[in-house]
């Protein structure tokens, strides 16, 4: 399966899933952010960083980056689309994803290990996992607290388009498990098409037991499925 | 214009220093040329009351590939790899401006590792705060925190480890010390020797702005009432930009292009430019028409003083220009050549192709003031504290005081606000012990941590001193890493007041004696004078950076408690010592007594032993025993890993307070397998180490025999309250 990565000026997690592609034997390729053309690929990934330094807002300059053009056109033809963090945030900065992330509700940067919940395991990213699995995952952001209008909300519901929710080691899903103040716990969320998905958790940061766990290692098995 | 005295002074230059700059220029020298030799010659920048002394560390050694003297320090860990490291301080910029003083220090020192050629690997940091009730700690504490974040988290390095310290004799004179770790092919280090005449000098990088100027002589002068007007003295940093210039660097020195490269830190522009041709004995002749510049109208003595961040001078080799400016123009940064190497061995600045100002390089460089300044010596004390005239107090009491207090309660509330994560090779966080980073793509990883004890060293710098670096290298034994070598940050008062002398030479002999004795030599390293307010110096607060090898990463050693009913043992001796103990001064707000001795003999011998049964992979967890003594390590790995313990009862304890308290030196706890354990017995005995089995891991409760029995959820909570309660 070939991947490409995007890399804008400040991302700084395209090598990590870089090495997590590899790892994963997809055959990936780097797209810097000024090219016009983008490889052939079954799944472009937008990386956590601080694209443009997140000056601005978080994602807007590099939603506005001549790459972004051709993620779009992918987009609609059915390519896979994975931002995580950063790229998470660049998703919803274009359109292709709806909502928007604002300051963590503690307003300070958060790194530490969450549980969440995989809530839909029916989709091309997590067909691997089971029903309602929960995963021990990385998160580290400044701006990670989704929020969405109510009918756009309800639509993620009744579509079962949330990927993720924020929960503590038993599944619940509350207050005290939800890191950054996000909507209905929520850390990643489809389109309709379910072909793109933005999350704010760093599955390439869960491919290894030595540094982390293999939590994150069944999201690119499922995408290869 | 005339040069004045008060113009001067304002340069902060003495009178003597003045006559010397008129005797080796042969005339007066003008503005321009005062404000350079200004900000060759102040303490941060010449080293001139500390060279003498730091002659007399050790600084080489097989490991060493390049020690003090470069932008970082270099070590060698085997199969072309090389660790490039260096600690430095931002003390004087985070008092006045806490974020951007905290984040350009960070940004300082990473640019000092990247310079040479490596890729960041890991960031750390030592910062030390007033009394919490102080009204000025709360936000310098916030503000330092989020700077030391806002600029590691962006440029994508992890913040790996540090130490979070309060104390009230930072009350007016915080610390704040960055420490950088780069990974390096031998083969392709880099160095700021200029080499060669007519040799192409070339700025890149970020525009010159107005900030930062004089920094470093505010940097090389005490606090006064007026010190917030010092402000404009410090610089902004810009970590998108930094991050753009590390890969736009990285990415040229993969071939031959840089003769020599130097970044812009302290004194900008002046120091990389004098340096470089300083170690090269060249000249240097630079048109300052040509810097980029952030704001209109600057002027020469403007641009060179500037401490602008995020800016790096490079010399090139011929017919290199095109490959390089491309490489720095698809990174969207300024790329222009502003002057040449020459063979005057002079510095000469041109504005519009008219002279401005000219200075011999010797003059600013070799030939800068070396004071033998005087010192007078601590007697050291040989009170010993009585500790039945404290009264009676229970075990259990003192240890929750001390756990919730707040330089021993978590400090997990801080390291969140780091990504200690991307880049993906930190095998272990940072905990109490060291943190442990895997070089990327290989087997092996490197162990890294800061220390300090301000506390030890005031009361007896010299053993002060011993203690802090055998301490650290404690630390890198504890996760399994062979400690190599350090870099030092040395924060101390005002140089010109002979006691504060003395507790630097002291310190400095401390540092050395263990240093040459544990062969953990000092490569790299920065001197902060003038840590004070008013005449009021802060206590001598020598910080130690060390890196350590682990050859083979198979599974992280960490401090935390492993599985039930495994045998703990303590290893080293204890004599119960409490003199300036956390016992002490949590409980009875006491300061008193002198430090725990150190024995260098027992120190090697401990850790070398320790070493080798973590390399058997005997020992299921290990934790150095050091501030709050025995008990407060318990706690520790009891907290950190959901186990519990029990103390047995044993006859030949001593007073308890003096065996659990007492923080004597060279000690380890150790957890072992109980199907190991006669087999460590075995080891221990054969290398004459003193050791006691003192009790197992079981679940749930920390317990000491007959004294206490706790559960550690409680003592977790107690442990991670003061924040939130702050």
């Amino acid at each position: 399966m070939r991947s490409s990565v995007i890399v804008f000026p400040g991302s700084n997690c395209d090598r990590d899933i870089s090495v997590a592609l590899e790892k994963m034997q997809f055959k990936n390729q780097m797209v810097w952010h000024k090219d016009t053309v983008l490889p052939k690929s079954d799944l472009i990934v937008i990386p956590g960083g601080f694209s443009y330094g997140d000056y601005l807002r978080s994602g807007a300059i590099a939603g506005k980056s001549l790459i972004i053009d051709e993620v779009i056109k992918a987009a609609n033809s059915g390519c896979l689309i994975l931002g995580i963090c950063n790229g998470f945030q660049i998703l919803t900065e274009t359109g292709l994803l709806k909502g928007t992330l604002l300051r963590n509700k503690n307003l300070k940067f958060i790194n530490k290990d969450v549980n969440i919940k995989v809530t839909n395991n029916n989709t091309k990213f997590t067909s691997k996992y089971k029903a309602n699995q929960i995963l021990k995952i990385n998160i580290a952001h400044n701006e990670g607290n989704y929020f969405t209008d109510r009918n756009h909300l309800d639509e993620l519901c009744k579509d079962n388009l949330i990927a993720f929710k924020y929960c503590d080691e038993k599944g619940n899903i509350n207050m005290e498990s939800n890191p950054n103040g996000a909507i209905e716990n929520i850390a990643g969320i489809y389109n309709p098409k379910k072909n793109i998905l933005g999350m704010m958790p760093h599955p390439e940061r869960m491919i290894d037991n030595l540094i982390s766990n293999t939590d994150g290692a069944d999201l690119f098995l499922s995408i290869l499925n | 214009m005339e040069i004045t005295k008060k113009i001067i002074e304002k340069h902060g230059l003495k009178l003597e220093e003045y006559k010397n700059i008129q005797k080796l220029m042969r005339r007066d020298p003008n503005l321009l040329e005062l404000g350079i030799f200004s900000a060759m010659w102040n303490e941060h920048c010449s080293y001139k009351s500390s060279r003498l002394h730091l002659k007399k560390l050790p600084t080489t050694g097989n490991q060493v590939i390049q020690g003090p003297g470069e932008n970082a320090g270099v070590i060698d860990i085997g199969d072309n790899d090389a660790i490039v490291f260096k600690i430095e301080s931002h003390n004087h910029p985070s008092y006045i401006e806490p974020y951007q003083g905290a984040a350009t220090g960070v940004g300082g020192i990473l640019r000092d590792v990247f310079t040479m050629g490596a890729r960041p690997i890991a960031l750390l940091n030592s910062i030390h705060f007033g009394s919490p009730e102080h009204p000025k700690t709360k936000s310098l504490l916030n503000g330092v925190v989020s700077g030391i974040g806002g600029y590691g988290n962006c440029i994508g390095i992890p913040t790996v480890a540090g130490e979070t310290k309060f104390n009230e004799t930072y009350n007016e004179n915080i610390l704040v010390n960055a420490m950088a770790v780069g990974h390096a092919k031998i083969d392709r280090i880099f160095y700021s020797k200029a080499k060669g005449v007519g040799k192409a000098v070339v700025y890149v990088g970020s525009k010159t702005g107005r900030d930062g100027i004089h920094g470093a002589s505010m940097a090389s002068a005490e606090f006064d009432e007026n010190s917030d007007e010092k402000k404009p003295t410090v610089q902004v940093g810009d970590p998108f930009t930094e991050k753009l210039l590390l890969e736009a660097c990285l990415e040229l020195m993969r071939d031959d292009s840089i003769i020599a490269i130097q970044d812009m830190g302290a004194a900008g522009l002046t120091s990389s430019s004098v340096e470089m041709a300083s170690k090269g004995s060249l000249g240097i002749e630079l048109e300052l028409d040509k810097v980029p510049c952030r704001e209109e109208n600057m002027t020469p003595y403007e641009m060179m003083l500037s401490e602008s961040q995020e800016r790096m001078l490079i010399i090139l080799e011929d017919g290199k220009e095109d490959h390089a400016r491309k490489i720095f123009k698809k990174w969207d940064l300024d790329f222009v050549v502003i002057g040449k190497t020459t063979n005057t061995k002079k510095l000469t600045l041109k504005f519009n192709k008219v002279i401005q100002g000219e200075i011999p390089i010797d003059a600013l460089a070799s030939k800068a003031p070396v004071y033998d300044r005087k010192l007078v010596r601590k007697k050291s004390s040989n009170s010993k504290v009585d500790i039945k005239k404290f009264g009676k107090i229970k075990i259990e009491d003192a240890l929750i005081k001390i756990l919730s207090s707040p330089n021993h309660s978590s400090k997990n509330w801080i390291t969140e606000q780091y990504d200690q994560m991307v880049m993906c090779d930190t095998a272990k966080k940072s905990g109490s012990d060291a943190a442990i980073i895997r070089i990327h793509n290989k087997d092996k990883a490197i162990a890294v941590s800061v220390d300090s004890s301000a506390n030890y060293c005031k009361a007896d710098p010299l053993t002060g001193g011993k203690q802090i670096v055998c301490e650290n290298w404690r630390n890198l034994i504890a996760v399994g890493a062979k400690p190599l070598a350090i870099t030092n940050c040395l924060n101390f008062g005002n140089p010109e007041n002979k006691v504060i002398m003395g507790e630097f030479a002291d310190c400095l002999e401390g540092i050395k004696k263990a240093c040459e004795f544990l062969n953990y030599p000092v490569v790299s390293g920065n001197v902060s004078f003038y840590n004070g307010t008013n005449k009021k110096n802060i206590f001598p607060t020598p910080v130690i950076g060390g890196v350590g090898l682990i050859k083979k990463l198979s599974e992280p050693v960490s401090h935390k408690f492993k599985e039930l009913n495994s045998v703990i043992i303590l290893v080293g001796k204890t004599f119960g010592h409490l003199g300036q103990s956390c016992f002490l001064k949590e409980n009875f707000s006491v300061i008193d007594g002198k430090p725990p001795e150190i024995n260098l003999i027992n120190e090697k011998n401990n850790g070398e032993t320790v070493l080798e049964l973590i390399n058997q992979n005997l020992i299921n967890s290990a934790h150095d025993v050091s501030n709050g003594g025995l008990i407060l390590a318990l706690s520790e790995m009891a907290i950190g890993s959901n186990l519990g313990l029990k103390v047995e009862k044993n006859k030949n304890l001593r007073n308890l307070i003096e065996f659990f308290f007492g923080e004597d030196q060279g000690r380890y706890i150790l957890e072992v397998k109980r199907n190991k354990l006669a087999y460590v017995e075995k080891i221990l005995k054969s290398y004459n180490i003193h050791f006691e089995k003192i009790g197992f891991t079981q679940k749930k409760y920390f317990e000491i025999e007959g004294e206490m029995k706790t559960d550690i959820n409680d003592l977790f909570k107690i442990n991670n309250q003061w924040y939130n309660n702050y």
